[in-house]
């Protein structure tokens, strides 16, 4: 195993840790404030807040997690994917930051309107379609370089069929992932009416979510050949994905065991990415970049690995401790426990 | 847009973001700290005085932290986005402080979580007490992390430049840059100060508008005699620094005190104006900026005639730097007058006038941040990594950035209208008066 192979598993790990506990975020915000409109917010809102309250600062390291690591790794991305990301990574943060700082204006300082549930609500939509937008550029064909520098077409960009695919399957995902684990946890919150909604949600979203995924993989036999013949080679980690779907909606279908339900569906999502992720191999980006020519020298890998693995030496434990205290507390999770400071 | 335009506008995001970033970047690595010292004097004190300070202090603690978080993702996505060239060189040699920087955060914000929610779980405080050792150690890393960043780009090593190619390159001697100890003792020691001053003057604030509560008058005390400290701490360190600078970046200091000519026996000028190159009404102490810099009234010091004219720094940082020091001495004194006088019971000290001086220390220590960093930056100029690599080559070529400021400046705002409001509104419903009172029927509730 190479450098350059241990650099870029380890970010592709974080980033798919980012897009579940994001997803579950997002989703949660979604379906909060979807529920108010229809005017069924008791039923949500308890379960939702008590799982979110501890861990809304956690989703967020993911993700720096994720660019702050490429850049140390992969340097050259700083300068291809920052010339050309700066509107929507820009647009990316500025709806982060505001969904981020309302979450903590309205939990903990007590700022309660309805405009700012429906504000979260719908930002936790905006920004996975605004982030997704990054993995369709990375498949190439919207960036060319001259002597001048690099430049985005926009106009390409925006009329690509796979871009609107990737950001439909992006938004399925999401709450398809965030219905399947809220299940879950109300059902663990003995939070019958909630259980009951969210599974309703999970099924009906499970469809896009799988349509959309296999339409992706068709729109890509003409967007980037290349790729898409990798995709076909790694089929059978995909089968091996659907088989994981299929189990997940088996058992919210038939309401039963649904911890093994969230655990099938991060079993589904870890695979397909990951077989995403191989079949993109080397390319970081179509065709200018790939994990060779854009790595850093070998003291800094070095470095950095030994960095990542004391980091996470002490992250494991605290996580662990994190998640037994409130995901795990059965006092915590039934509401019979609030010690907020 | 031509590229000298991009350059401008990144300059100026930049600059807003940052200035933006630190006030709440400042108090997110102070306060921990401060919320640790009172906890732990109210378990040793049995005072619940003490701890409900601890309590309301990160209370308000964590709004301002959720700022802090997505303005410091914001400019950590910057630094990409804005400085794609500098990204790449720098990335090779400087990215292991800044990935451990993203632990050091990681593990801040899962016990910061763990402490706010387990507030009265444990029977012993002390345990809880424990859970916040994290946040603050995590807290002061991170700024230890991205200091460590800042002193490699205004000294740069640990790497070789051969016909434009990095080689030799040594993480850990870039880390471990000339600059790194003074910068990063600096920049802690005056985060807790200013942390330390903002609360003091938040509780001065309150004995003002007519609370006569003990509890304000002991988090008044305490908050000063923490201040005091660390202000104390700043100057030393400070004149650690300017020695530093003598040594490795000899024209900021030049361009800070208005040194033009290298010589012997140099003096300080404080204050003054500019006029035509010539400084007018500024205050001259004989042999005193070589003793800053080199500890001996009778040494050299560079001037900036040794310097070709594009490679120095405006000459405006005079002003910052002189605002900075000025506000610095400015809180020592007023912290120490207060500490001693609390002592000796000097009446004076409880008068409205110098409750007043302590109230308007807090936004001032917080200017001086503000001078610091900028004196930090604009004094390093035209380099962004000193002697390598020039502002202006590192930018990016994309003609969206003057788009790009408007859209942040926005964001900015509302954040900075969302916290305030949310502060004043969340400690005027719940006065400690309120919450007192509150506590003492729930303590009788648990007897009966």
């Amino acid at each position: 195993m190479t450098l350059e192979i241990i650099g870029i598993s380890v970010l592709w790990l974080f980033l798919f840790g980012y897009v579940i506990v994001a997803s579950i975020d997002f989703g949660a915000g979604f379906f909060n404030a979807y529920s108010l409109f229809r005017g069924k917010q008791h039923i949500l809102t308890r379960i939702i807040q008590r799982y979110l309250s501890p861990v809304w600062e956690v989703t967020n390291v993911f993700l720096v997690f994720f660019f702050v690591g490429i850049v140390g790794f992969f340097p050259k991305t700083a300068y291809y994917y920052g010339t050309i990301l700066l509107v929507p990574a820009s647009i990316g943060v500025v709806l982060l930051a505001i969904r981020g700082a309302y979450y903590a204006f309205t939990t903990y300082g007590g700022l309660k309107h309805k405009r700012y549930t429906y504000l979260y609500g719908l930002s936790g939509l905006f920004i996975p379609a605004s982030l997704s937008i990054v993995l369709t550029i990375s498949e190439g064909g919207f960036v060319t370089e001259t002597a001048s520098g690099i430049q985005l077409d926009y106009w390409a960009l925006f009329t690509s069929p796979l871009t609107w695919s990737i950001v439909v399957l992006s938004l399925a995902a999401v709450l398809y992932i965030s219905a399947v684990f809220l299940t879950w946890y109300a059902n663990k919150a003995q939070d019958e009416p909630a259980a009951e909604l969210l599974r309703k949600y999970a099924l009906i979203w499970s469809v896009p979510t799988i349509v959309t995924a296999t339409g992706i993989i068709i729109e890509l036999k003409d967007h980037n050949p290349e790729h898409y013949s990798r995709l076909i080679d790694v089929w059978w980690m995909f089968a091996l994905s659907f088989i994981l779907f299929a189990g997940t909606v088996y058992l919210i279908g038939k309401r039963k065991a649904y911890g093994v339900a969230f655990g099938l569906l991060t079993g589904q999502f870890l695979i397909a990415f990951f077989a995403y992720g191989i079949s993109h191999y080397p390319y970081l980006l179509y065709p200018y970049l790939t994990i060779y020519d854009s790595f850093t020298n070998e003291a800094m890998a070095i470095a950095l690995i030994i960095a990542f693995i004391a980091g996470l030496g002490l992250l494991l434990p605290s996580l662990y401790l994190l998640l037994k205290l409130f995901l795990f507390n059965k006092d915590y999770v039934q509401g019979k426990r609030d010690d907020h400071a | 847009m031509g590229n000298e335009e991009s350059v401008f506008f990144s300059r100026v995001l930049t600059e807003l973001t940052l200035s933006f970033h630190i006030i709440y970047a400042t108090i997110g690595v102070g306060i921990p700290l401060m919320i640790m010292i009172a906890q732990w004097v109210g378990i040793k004190k049995q005072d619940e005085h003490y701890i409900l300070l601890a309590r309301r202090w990160t209370r308000g603690f964590v709004i301002t932290v959720a700022v802090g978080v997505v303005t410091g993702t914001a400019i950590g996505l910057q630094l990409s986005l804005l400085w794609p060239n500098f990204m790449e060189l720098a990335g090779n040699v400087i990215a292991l402080p800044l990935f451990m920087e993203t632990f050091a955060f990681f593990f801040e914000a899962i016990f910061l979580g763990i402490y706010l929610y387990t507030w009265d779980r444990f029977e012993n405080q002390k345990k809880h007490l424990l859970l916040l050792i994290p946040v603050a150690i995590g807290a002061s890393f991170s700024a230890v992390f991205i200091t460590i960043v800042n002193a490699f780009m205004n000294a740069p090593q640990g790497f070789d430049l051969v016909n434009g190619e990095l080689v030799n390159i040594n993480p850990i001697l870039a880390m471990f840059n000339p600059a790194m100890p003074t910068k990063v003792a600096h920049v802690l020691a005056t985060a807790y100060m200013t942390s330390a001053f903002i609360l003091a003057s938040i509780g001065a604030y309150r004995l003002l508008k007519g609370s006569d509560h003990i509890y304000h008058k002991k988090a008044l005390l305490l908050t000063m005699k923490i201040g005091l400290v660390f202000s104390i701490a700043a100057a030393v360190i400070g004149d650690f620094s300017g020695k530093y600078l003598a040594e490795y970046q000899p024209e900021k200091l030049a361009a800070a005190e208005w040194h033009f000519e290298t010589h012997e026996g140099a003096p300080l000028m404080l204050y003054g104006i500019l006029d035509d190159g010539e400084v007018k009404y500024a205050i001259k102490i004989p042999y005193a900026l070589s003793i800053l810099a080199h500890s001996d009234p009778n040494a050299e010091v560079i001037g900036l005639d040794q310097f070709k004219e594009d490679e120095i720094p405006p000459l405006y940082i005079h002003y910052l730097f002189d605002g900075m020091v000025t506000i610095g001495i400015w809180m020592t004194l007023l912290s120490l007058v207060y500490v001693v006088g609390a002592w000796l019971k000097w009446s004076f000290i409880r008068t409205r006038w110098y409750r007043w001086l302590i109230v308007l220390g807090g936004p001032l220590s917080m200017v001086a941040i503000e001078l610091g960093w900028w004196f930090a930056e604009v004094g390093r100029q035209p380099w962004i990594l000193r002697g390598i690599m020039r502002t202006e080559e590192a930018a990016t070529t994309s003609g969206q950035v003057d788009m790009m400021l408007i859209l942040f400046a926005g964001l900015y705002l509302i954040l900075a209208i969302g916290s305030v409001v949310v502060l004043t509104r969340m400690f005027r419903k719940n006065p400690v008066e309120q919450e007192l009172a509150d506590r003492e029927l729930e303590k009788e509730g648990d007897k009966r």
